[in-house]
């Protein structure tokens, strides 16, 4: 071939592929919605749905047991995000009672390349990172509640993902049986 | 951003939203139900080729650019080369893929056929983008007789 495939850097090519596709799809929410509200909401509920997939996926390729507590939990989900996102977040802000901490990126791959328009400042752009990382742990019978603190396209200096724990949830009885 | 598996399941995602957008919309002709998703593939694929291209020498001619998105451009993407590049010199490209990604995982025959347009409209988008922004303007539609094998039919449009 002429052109030297060298040049392009395949990894780099896979982070921007998916910046850019998620951002189309924000855009085309956008345009779908007239409330930034809904279309944050909808980012959540599409984490979601991935991080019911995901967590499968991540447990087959770190064949990893079940969690000790939540300190535990936390070192994985981070260990996740490297995994995912080529990212280490740090993890910090243990409430006194142990059952809330945060993950502080300082670089965040999915705003690279955004800027948000004044308009729509309310839009939650990373919603999608608290919607995977609640779908995941429902999977392993946790119950959380995930929010977003900073984020840098507001102008904060790191973009801070909160984690509280509700729950743990119990397995189900299955149908039919007593 | 290490791992394709989210690029999969964020496009399965962005089926899904637009196929429950489309299902409130209520649009009765067929060919809208396709148009958002490629509309968000198109958009994906004009900003990437802007960031792929950056550093490279300016193409030839038509040709040599379908060449560079059936080599570079697809590996970047889908890791894999287009297998078979056909043309008539008018104006009309197919390339086709033996194990188009998205399709590899959900069927080896003609079983699911009718819910497959959903997963390439996608990359007609990226693919449609991609050309515009190289100065093409054109037309691409795929054609599915047998997962995961696909036929990408490239029409330029003259004016």
């Amino acid at each position: 071939m002429s052109r030297s495939t060298a040049r392009i850097d395949v990894k780099k090519v896979n982070s921007e592929l998916v910046t850019l596709t998620y951002g189309a799809l924000v855009a085309q929410m956008v345009k779908d919605f007239d409330n930034v509200d809904d279309v944050s909401k909808q980012l959540e509920r599409l984490g979601y749905n991935m991080g019911i997939r995901l967590i499968e996926d991540y447990l087959a390729k770190t064949a990893t047991g079940r969690c000790l507590d939540l300190k535990d939990t936390a070192d994985k989900i981070q260990s996740a995000f490297r995994m995912y996102l080529g990212v280490q977040p740090n993890v910090a802000n243990w409430s006194p009672a142990g059952d809330e901490f945060s993950f502080i990126l300082d670089t965040n791959p999915i705003t690279e390349l955004v800027e948000l328009p004044e308009e729509i400042k309310g839009l939650k752009y990373c919603n999608i990172i608290c919607g995977v990382i609640r779908g995941a742990l429902e999977m392993v019978q946790l119950d959380v509640q995930c929010w977003i603190v900073q984020d840098q396209l507001k102008g904060d200096a790191n973009t801070e993902i909160r984690v509280k724990f509700i729950r743990r949830l119990e397995d189900a009885i299955p149908a039919g049986e007593d | 951003m290490g791992d394709e598996t989210i690029f999969e399941f964020l496009h399965a995602e962005i089926i899904n939203y637009t196929m429950n957008q489309n299902e409130i919309k209520k649009s009765d002709c067929k060919d809208e139900e396709l148009s958002d998703l490629e509309y968000i593939g198109f958009t994906t694929g004009f900003k990437m080729i802007e960031r792929l291209t950056k550093e490279m020498p300016r193409f030839k001619d038509e040709l040599d650019t379908m060449k560079f998105i059936c080599t570079d451009f697809w590996t970047a993407i889908y890791k894999k080369q287009i297998d078979n590049l056909r043309t008539n010199h008018q104006g009309v490209y197919v390339l086709q893929d033996n194990s188009f990604r998205f399709l590899t995982k959900i069927s080896d025959g003609r079983q699911y056929l009718d819910v497959a347009p959903k997963y390439v409209g996608f990359t007609c988008g990226v693919i449609r983008g991609s050309l515009a922004n190289l100065g093409i303007n054109s037309i691409v539609t795929a054609e599915i007789q047998n997962m995961p094998l696909c036929k990408f039919h490239i029409q330029v449009q003259r004016n």
